[in-house]
């Protein structure tokens, strides 16, 4: 691919100088620039507290299913000629209650389904490929669909990303316990009378809705980097529920701006800079854990008593 | 279940030893002439069982033989085809908020990143909709103090303090047990349904939280119905048993249920009881599970129909 069909034609050739808060000052010059971070902060924090809750739930293979939906909405809606986006989230809302639907009426049987979740995504890449062959001509801009365009991110976008994103955070919001409880401890949250099947169709249709809105930004080849990539360092870091949250929100927005920055002042995709940044920051997380893995497992023996009194 | 509960707060405010006890003469759990049926396939019927507020009581028998579809009709899951049954003196189904449950066969993968904490706390109240406590605002901090308090207190109870804060998935299974019994008892139930919570435990193990159960049970005067495959790491502790097979039950003191005449009649073929010279209780020729019970199967000492444990 070529790098400079994502750079704007008015930014002529940035170079990062000494002057660090001058680059900035630079940077938030540009309108395309300004909208591009905020959408990418938008994106990032919702990325975040979903991908927290679909690394819990184990669903990490539903959510990237969900992003492969972006093909079929993208080239469905070039088909009958309406807004890309108008297909991403349709496409994102069929697949969810499709995966729900096929996970079976078996409890917690989500994380075993991967084989029927594979079917859904097989079924739609081929309609998407039916599409693209019945719309007859080459799908326009084939690099931004799957990569996104960051770069060239409108207000109008911005605020259908924000409005996107306010939904899901006010839903996660509601459910927050119950779903947590779902999530890690179906049997025992379905004896207190918490709907664990109707919570695992709302989540995924909560995911789909957030991944179709980061894949505009991101494109949905590297949706993943923003919903799984914080999540999974941030669990691995720390087991303290809240904590673990925040520090996915921060793994995010560091790694969106991080990216997006970096790109700025090279000629390299903006998305590039945000997979390889995501796929960092986990290798260091894993590094990180296993190293404090193994000082736990030498410290541990002087402060825990013996785990159990034999008393038979 | 699904709507905020208000009478919840005052019931974890309180500290731990002013546990209101079971109103005194409505049994814990009462059947009558009771006969369940899934399908058309009956389980057991006309079984009558008593079990009093804080009696500790282990509920036996063999695969199949519908010990898990007890305690779902207690739970009110699962109705009844004939006869009565009254939980905490009301319908089954009415009293769940009381009823502290632990299912069969739970364990969390060491992937599971939430700490021993976490899930007895969402015992507590994860079944409420909205955040979790500590982002809530209005009467700040009152209602999050007395759920910590309320959560240490029970991690203490079981005995688990010292690993409570590690990862889930990181403890053993006798760890995990424990900070699932907290779980179960962090409401403070007025009747413990424990369904297996011996099994895959090693003897050490379940001899520690056969003794937990049995101290629990006093110290908070909870009924315990627990479901168990053998009755041995349960005898110094238990106050009776309720045996199901052949589709019946005898309830009584192990001491008259475990015995050659009881279970022979009960299973309508020839068992022995031996008796070790420690206590230990061994039953000879008990039948196999029909075979349409295809759930579990225990090795191959319940399969050869022999139904103890070496030490």
């Amino acid at each position: 691919m070529q790098g400079s069909t994502l750079m704007p034609p008015d930014s002529a050739n940035p170079t990062l100088g000494w002057n660090l808060g001058r680059d900035l000052g630079e940077v938030l010059e540009y309108h395309f620039m300004v909208n591009a971070l905020l959408a990418g902060a938008i994106v990032a924090v919702m990325a975040a507290v979903v991908g927290w809750l679909m690394v819990l739930r184990r669903e990490a293979f539903a959510g990237h299913t969900l992003s492969m939906m972006a093909f079929p909405g993208a080239s469905g809606a070039a088909l009958i000629g309406i807004p890309a986006a108008w297909g991403y989230f349709a496409f994102c809302g069929v697949g969810a209650l499709a995966i729900g639907r096929f996970s079976g009426t078996r409890r917690r049987s989500l994380r075993e389904q991967s084989a029927s979740i594979g079917a859904v995504q097989a079924s739609a890449l081929a309609l998407g490929f039916l599409f693209v062959s019945l719309y007859g001509g080459v799908l326009g801009d084939l690099e931004s669909l799957l990569f996104g365009n960051i770069l060239a991110i409108s207000d109008g976008q911005v605020l259908v990303l924000a409005a996107a994103a306010l939904g899901v955070m006010v839903a996660l919001a509601l459910l927050a316990r119950p779903l947590l409880f779902a999530s890690v401890d179906p049997d025992v949250a379905s004896a207190r009378g918490v709907p664990v099947r109707a919570l695992a169709t709302g989540f995924l249709l909560l995911l789909g809705l957030a991944v179709a809105a980061t894949s505009q930004i991101t494109g949905p080849l590297l949706v993943f980097a923003l919903l799984v990539a914080p999540a999974a360092s941030a669990q691995l870091l720390t087991a303290r529920p809240m904590l673990s949250l925040a520090l996915t929100i921060l793994l995010g927005l560091l790694i969106v701006w991080l990216g997006m920055g970096v790109a700025y002042f090279s000629v390299y995709p903006a998305g590039f800079f945000i997979a390889a940044i995501a796929f960092s920051v986990y290798l260091l997380a894993r590094v990180l854990a296993a190293l404090h893995g193994r000082r736990g497992a030498r410290a541990p023996a002087a402060g825990t008593p013996p785990r159990v009194q034999t008393v038979a | 279940m699904t709507a905020p509960h208000e009478n919840e707060t005052q019931s974890y405010n309180g500290l731990v030893s002013t546990h209101d006890a079971a109103t005194p003469g409505v049994p814990a759990i009462e059947l009558e002439r009771a006969s369940v049926q899934i399908g058309r396939r009956p389980i057991w019927s006309d079984v009558s069982i008593r079990m009093e507020p804080g009696e500790f009581v282990a509920l036996l028998g063999g695969n199949g033989s519908g010990k898990s579809t007890l305690l779902k009709v207690v739970l009110g899951a699962l109705p009844l085809s004939s006869g009565t049954v009254s939980v905490l003196g009301r319908p089954a189904g009415a009293a769940n908020r009381a009823i502290g449950y632990l299912p069969q066969r739970r364990s969390f993968d060491e992937g599971t990143r939430l700490r021993g904490s976490d899930i007895v706390r969402l015992g507590l109240d994860g079944d409420r909709w909205g955040v979790p406590l500590p982002l809530a605002w209005g009467r700040p901090g009152a209602r999050r103090r007395a759920a910590r308090t309320r959560v240490g207190e029970v991690i203490e109870l079981v005995g688990a303090r010292p690993y409570a804060q590690r990862p889930i998935g990181e403890l053993s299974g006798g760890e995990q047990q424990r900070l699932l019994i907290a779980q179960a008892l962090v409401r403070r139930p007025e009747l413990l349904l424990l369904d297996e919570p011996l099994d895959s435990l090693d003897l050490p193990t379940q001899a520690a939280v056969a003794a937990l159960v049995h101290d629990v049970c006093h110290r908070e005067g909870v009924a315990v119905l627990l479901v168990a495959h053998d009755v041995n790491p349960l005898l110094p502790y238990i106050d009776r048993v309720v045996y199901l097979a052949g589709g019946h039950a005898v309830e009584g003191p192990v001491e008259q249920v475990i015995t050659s005449e009881t279970l022979t009649e009960l299973h309508g073929l020839p068992v022995e009881v031996l008796k070790a010279s420690d206590g230990r209780l061994v039953v000879v020729g008990q039948p196999e599970a029909p075979a349409h019970h295809h759930d579990r199967h225990e090795g191959a000492l319940a399969d050869a129909g022999i139904h103890a444990h070496a030490p």
